[in-house]
């Protein structure tokens, strides 16, 4: 049976001491590492309190205080988000954490930072409030300018609250399972090789650039 | 737990063969979850979010009615910026931006078209029933022959500089208006009663709504909107893309994306939206692509950055501070 061969490949791809091990490397001892989880819990913030103030209707934190805070939590929850993914990602690329053939664990990282970009502007547009009206006034111009805003028109609540609230989410949260799997399997990139490893030629380190 | 020492060379593809520490995934997460959970509660319950409410035409209309007036007018004649954008509204000659020779504009093509005195002014105002007199008046403005359409256009424009607005109605000099003055008044009489909004935001085929593209529009052309964003810190000279209202922080990721508006070739250029699209299109896919671009994915072991990271090792397998 194909499931059983799907079974099997999952399970010898991921084996549960790779899925959630009980240690790491030793070199694994930086605050750098706190980033990458603390944007994971910042995501599960934002998506939750996005479903609840999703349960109220777009309109219902313009007129409740417990919609407004919810809103609160949704917005400083982004924020957080944001700063955390960036934090990661630069102290991944200072670490080059694509060696050894973690190519695709960064470009899902990147990805997924692109695609938070849309899904956060969207949310912007999706406001209801002075904001959104100037942020779509002004955003048309550069999509109109290559075409994009003919189909993705920013002026159309109904299209942009849809991308918000289902298509990006979705595509993010895609992107970090398979993000967080990818480094599960691969595990956490070792250091550059130490200055008494290194010998007087152009030696590039082993594992120096990738493949995915 | 293995007693082996770090290697001083280890093979990023191959098994750590060094040794180990205890940690708890899960338990990280949990206690992330905990932090950031408390931080955005702190941050809401000290600084709840921006909610600045909406323009709508009416309020436009009765906070600036001779800005209104103006902006209707453009739109009736055809000279306002939307009325003469080009593609995704309509057909205007050279209006597009253009990379090189590549016109994605109007590759697109007109997918919503707006023909701003039909939409913004004569649909609405034949739907303004009980004045029989308006209903002509709209008549003979599109029968009367273009020149005579731009006399009275222009005429009105220049007396709109004398004008009073004594409620909801204009007060203008004597003058060759032809039916373009009975029109203007029934039009702000119109968006001082809300009515505008709706009949930009409706359809004659549905009943639900939730395309603003019309009403948005039409606003836009304003300098009351425009002087609104500026009071918030929102324009492109001030960094708005990054803004919000308030003191409230915004998208502050697009820091890059604005910076190029801000700097020569861009900053005059007819182009600037479509070029620096472009541009991040192209530093974007750079960024996506960095493990598999020569040099590039070699640079964090030149900028040796990354010894900060991993002091404690580097200690460890030299024998040194790091």
């Amino acid at each position: 049976m194909w499931t059983t061969l799907v079974r099997e490949r999952a399970v010898s791809s991921l084996p549960p001491e790779k899925l959630l091990p009980d240690r790491q490397p030793s070199y694994v001892s930086s605050w750098i590492y706190v980033f990458g989880v603390a944007t994971i819990a910042a995501l599960i913030v934002v998506v939750i309190s996005g479903m609840i103030l999703g349960l109220g209707g777009p309109t219902w934190w313009h007129t409740t205080s417990l919609g407004r805070f919810f809103n609160g939590i949704h917005l400083w929850g982004v924020e957080i988000f944001f700063f955390a993914m960036v934090v990661h990602l630069w102290g991944k690329f200072f670490m080059g954490a694509w060696r050894g053939g973690r190519g695709r664990t960064w470009v899902t990282g990147a990805t997924t930072f692109l695609i938070a970009i849309g899904a956060a502007f969207t949310g912007y547009l999706s406001q209801q409030n002075f904001d959104s009206q100037w942020i779509a006034s002004e955003g048309k111009d550069g999509l109109n300018s290559v075409g994009i805003g003919a189909f993705f028109n920013v002026a159309n609540f109904g299209q942009m609250y849809t991308f918000h609230v289902i298509l990006l989410p979705v595509a993010v949260m895609a992107l970090v399972v398979w993000h967080v799997l990818l480094v599960r399997r691969h595990g956490v990139v070792p250091p550059y090789p130490a200055k008494s490893s290194l010998g007087p030629g152009p030696a590039s380190p082993p594992g120096e650039g990738s493949a995915p | 737990m293995s007693t082996a020492p770090p290697p001083a060379a280890p093979d990023p593809a191959a098994p750590w063969p060094g040794p180990f520490i205890r940690y708890d995934l899960v338990k990280e997460l949990v206690i992330a979850l905990g932090v950031v959970t408390l931080l955005t509660l702190v941050l809401t319950i000290l600084f709840t979010s921006p909610d600045d409410p909406p323009v709508t035409i009416q309020s436009w209309s009765r906070a600036a009615p001779r800005d209104f007036v103006t902006t209707s007018l453009s739109e009736l004649a055809g000279t306002s910026e939307i009325a003469e954008y080009g593609p995704p509204y309509n057909h205007t000659p050279e209006a597009t931006q253009k990379i090189g020779p590549l016109d994605l504009q109007s590759a697109a093509g007109v997918r919503i078209p707006i023909d701003t005195a039909r939409d913004f002014v004569l649909e609405p105002l034949r739907s303004v029933p009980g004045q029989p007199h308006l209903q002509l008046a709209i008549r003979a403005y599109e029968t009367a022959p273009p020149k005579l359409r731009e006399a009275w256009i222009a005429a009105y424009e220049a007396a709109l500089e004398r004008a009073r607005f004594p409620g909801a109605t204009i007060a203008l000099p004597t003058g060759r208006y032809g039916p373009v003055a009975p029109m203007m008044t029934a039009l702000l009489g119109l968006a001082q009663s809300g009515g505008l909004d709706g009949d930009l935001l409706a359809n004659e085929h549905t009943f639900y709504q939730t395309n603003y593209t019309k009403p948005l529009l039409f606003l836009s052309g304003g300098e009351y909107f425009e002087e609104r964003a500026e009071g918030q810190h929102l324009l492109g000279t001030q960094w708005g893309m990054m803004n919000e209202t308030g003191s409230y922080p915004g998208q502050v990721w697009l820091w890059l994306y604005t910076v190029w508006y801000q700097i020569e070739p861009f900053l005059e250029s007819p182009n600037a939206d479509a070029l620096i699209f472009v541009l991040m299109g192209v530093l974007s896919l750079a960024f996506v692509c960095i493990p598999f671009i020569p040099g590039l994915r070699d640079l964090p072991r030149h900028l040796r950055l990354y010894r900060a990271v991993w002091r404690d090792h580097y200690r460890e397998v030299e024998g040194d501070p790091g």
